[in-house]
């Protein structure tokens, strides 16, 4: 299920912006609904979002990189979480992280050669009964093992 | 014939969408009329996807079940696990708060209502503020987000706060390991939170609630939402609450993976579009909350067991339970277990028994080592301390905590020095970044216990020391008990940091 994501413009962000307006405490909502749209944050969202809410680009990049969610760049085709969290380490969710990562040849948070999969740690699926856990683009998955993790990874192009 | 298959998100981890695919193909091929109800889950984690068959003769469990079982599961030659309530897991619950989750179809508020669903609410709807508050208390109903405040109290403080708006905020931001009750609740029995945080607003006369949960839980936030907007259709919400001339409005909000949001000053300043950074308090959320009105902030589950005393009645509630901890708790079971899922049960129940006897020991058959309650800010506890009983103070006596109710299990292959290092990366990872102690504390925390892994004999003396200094120093939990599991580690299982260690290895 790979997501095609458009160029960024700062029409098509202004118009994302003002469908949220009507918030209270409109942020987060907004920069939620870019990364969604483009599967980053532009910086050339950040002057916009701070002028629609009375901020400085300042404030809204100390509130967008507070998160460990938004992107300030494109992720591959894929995002692959894994969780890292102590339930899914009982069950050998570690060992199955290590793997992945030297197979992909990538450190945490990386994107593979050919853009396919990036590799995001998680902490915490709300899985922790039938970990190792994952989630690839949003879908989830239990009791990840190598042969599962290998199937996800070909599926996802890596 | 009607077939439950789980949309729980643990049910669809382990395959349920392709099992509920190939059960509605398989009865369209042999041209049957088959209903396919999506319920929320049983708990019984091991089970899933855990798929029920109900025709004349009530229903049958099947599980866990694979695409390749359909054709038997048709054909009747598929072994049954027969009622599942009667599956000594389940048998051995007291089911108050998750009465119906995984027994209804969770969007459909007929079936809500037909199994008790709302007459909560509708009790509520003709008592007065000071006694829907006065109720609550009489309940003993503590929050069972972590710190166990009575949900009373809080909820009197608000009503007696002034303010020209107030807030309920449901926190289901439930980012510890080991913890998912919260998830179960949006996507098997959503509409008894919303019930839960109506009666919350018409108790402290609150217009306005929102509920926080988190990015990492997109199918919970999908029927949550869906859920809202059934509930204001059918006027559970809205201006006019069940034709009371009462108005509740309610939005869901979603974090954007920052452990510390769960914090309730954190999580108002997230939600007001703020860095997630902790408040120092006073003034506390009751009197200054989200955008400085009056607010309640209570945990998903304390929201969600309130219809249950409406509709049962306090004392009902208050006679399950041990000592001040009354009723009952949803205990998430978890890790290295046989048997993982959700047990709910009254206060009281010894950890030993929770993890050897409900829980199964452990799924690799090694045995346990330790067991972490609470979660990452939980003690390790250790096999001595397996008759410790399941209630706030009892743990707290033992240098533990319940948190959420969280039990992760490890077997005897977990390194304790390790585990103790993961603790304060995590608590170095999701800082605010307002106080040092937690900032650099946790930092330093990680560099220490790797002084230690090499066998510098200073080092477990100056982590004692760093561990006091981030107790003490902490504005919030994530600062202040980090130290609850790395001391737990260092203290229970001391080989594990010996220097003779890594000569050893
Ligand atoms: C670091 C940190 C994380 C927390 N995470 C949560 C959480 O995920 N859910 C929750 O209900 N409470 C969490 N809490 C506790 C909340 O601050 C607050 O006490 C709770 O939501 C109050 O609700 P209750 O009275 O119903 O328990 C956390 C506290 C700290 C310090
Ligand atoms: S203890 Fe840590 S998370 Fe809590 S307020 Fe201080 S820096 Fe922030
Ligand atoms: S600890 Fe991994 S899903 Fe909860």
């Amino acid at each position: 299920m790979s997501e095609e994501h458009p160029q960024p413009s700062a029409e098509g962000i202004r118009s994302l912006i003002d469908a949220r307006l009507h918030l209270e405490g409109p942020m987060l909502p907004i920069v939620h609904a870019i990364q969604a749209e483009y599967g980053y944050v532009p910086e050339m969202a950040l002057p916009l979002i701070a002028d629609a809410l009375n901020l400085t680009a300042a404030e809204v990049h100390g509130v967008v990189s507070f998160y460990h969610d938004f992107r300030h760049a494109p992720a591959g085709r894929h995002v692959l979480k894994i969780c890292r969290a102590e339930a899914c380490q009982a069950s050998g969710g570690t060992a199955i992280a290590e793997r992945t990562l030297k197979k992909l040849g990538i450190d945490w948070n990386g994107t593979t050669a050919n853009g396919a999969v990036t590799v995001e740690p998680v902490y915490c699926l709300g899985l922790c009964a039938c970990g190792p856990a994952a989630m690839v683009d949003g879908t989830v998955v239990g009791r990840v093992d190598d042969a599962r993790m290998d199937k996800l990874l070909s599926e996802a192009g890596a | 014939m009607r077939i439950y298959v789980p949309l729980d998100a643990a049910a669809k981890a382990l395959g349920a969408d392709d099992v509920a695919a190939a059960i509605r193909a398989e009865a369209d091929a042999r041209g049957l009329d088959v209903e396919i109800v999506r319920n929320g889950t049983r708990g019984m984690v091991w089970l899933e996807p855990l798929v029920e068959i109900e025709d004349a003769d009530g229903r049958r469990g099947y599980g866990p079940l694979t695409v390749d079982d359909v054709p038997a599961l048709f054909d009747g030659t598929l072994e049954t696990l027969g009622d599942v309530e009667k599956i000594p897991f389940f048998a051995r619950q007291t089911r108050l708060t998750f009465a119906r989750c995984g027994l209804i179809d969770p969007l459909n508020i007929d079936d809500y209502e037909a199994h008790g669903g709302l007459a909560g609410l509708r009790r509520a709807i003709q008592m007065t503020s000071e006694n829907i508050v006065e109720e609550v208390k009489t309940s003993g109903l503590r929050g069972r987000g972590g710190a166990g405040f009575p949900t009373g109290i809080k909820w009197e403080t608000v009503l007696h706060a002034k303010g020209a708006q107030k807030y309920i905020i449901c926190n289901a931001d439930e980012g510890d390991s080991g913890t998912f009750a919260d998830r179960m609740i949006m996507e098997g029995d959503p509409f008894v939170l919303i019930e839960g945080m109506v009666i919350a607003g018409l108790g402290v006369g609150a217009t306005k609630g929102y509920v926080y949960s988190r990015s990492e839980y997109p199918d919970a936030n999908a029927v949550f939402a869906e859920a809202i907007g059934i509930a204001l259709e059918r006027g559970l919400i809205g201006p006019d609450v069940l034709g009371s001339d009462r108005r509740f409005d309610l939005e869901l909000r979603i974090g954007a993976g920052a452990y510390v949001c769960g914090e309730e000053t954190s999580l108002m300043n997230s939600l007001e579009g703020k860095r997630g950074v902790v408040r120092a308090k006073p003034p506390l959320p009751a009197y200054r909350g989200l955008f400085n009105r009056p607010t309640v902030v209570n945990n998903l589950l304390s929201l969600a067991t309130i219809p249950a005393i409406f509709e049962k009645g306090a004392e009902h509630y208050a006679d399950f339970g041990l000592g001040r901890s009354k009723g009952t708790m949803p205990i998430q079971i978890a890790g290295n277990v046989k048997y993982g899922g959700l047990f709910e049960t009254a206060f009281g129940m010894p950890l030993g028994e929770l993890v050897n006897e409900i829980a199964g020991g452990t799924a690799s058959g090694r045995p346990v080592k330790a067991v972490q309650v609470g979660g990452p800010l939980g003690a390790y506890m250790p096999p001595e301390k397996f008759d410790t009983p399941f209630g706030y103070e009892e743990f707290d006596g033992q240098g533990g905590l319940i948190g959420h109710a969280g039990i992760v299990v490890f077997d005897d292959t977990v390194d304790m020095l390790q585990m103790a290092r993961f603790a304060m990366e995590f608590c170095a990872i999701e800082s605010c970044g307002k106080c040092t102690p937690c900032r650099i504390g946790a930092v330093r925390g990680v560099e220490t216990i790797d002084r230690i892994a090499h066998g510098d004999p200073d080092a477990p003396a100056l982590l004692a020391d760093l561990c006091e200094t981030m107790r003490g120093g902490s504005l919030c939990a994530l600062g202040g008990f980090t130290p609850f599991p790395v001391m737990s580690a260092l203290t229970h299982f001391p080989d594990d940091f010996a220097p003779a260690r890594e000569a050893a290895e």
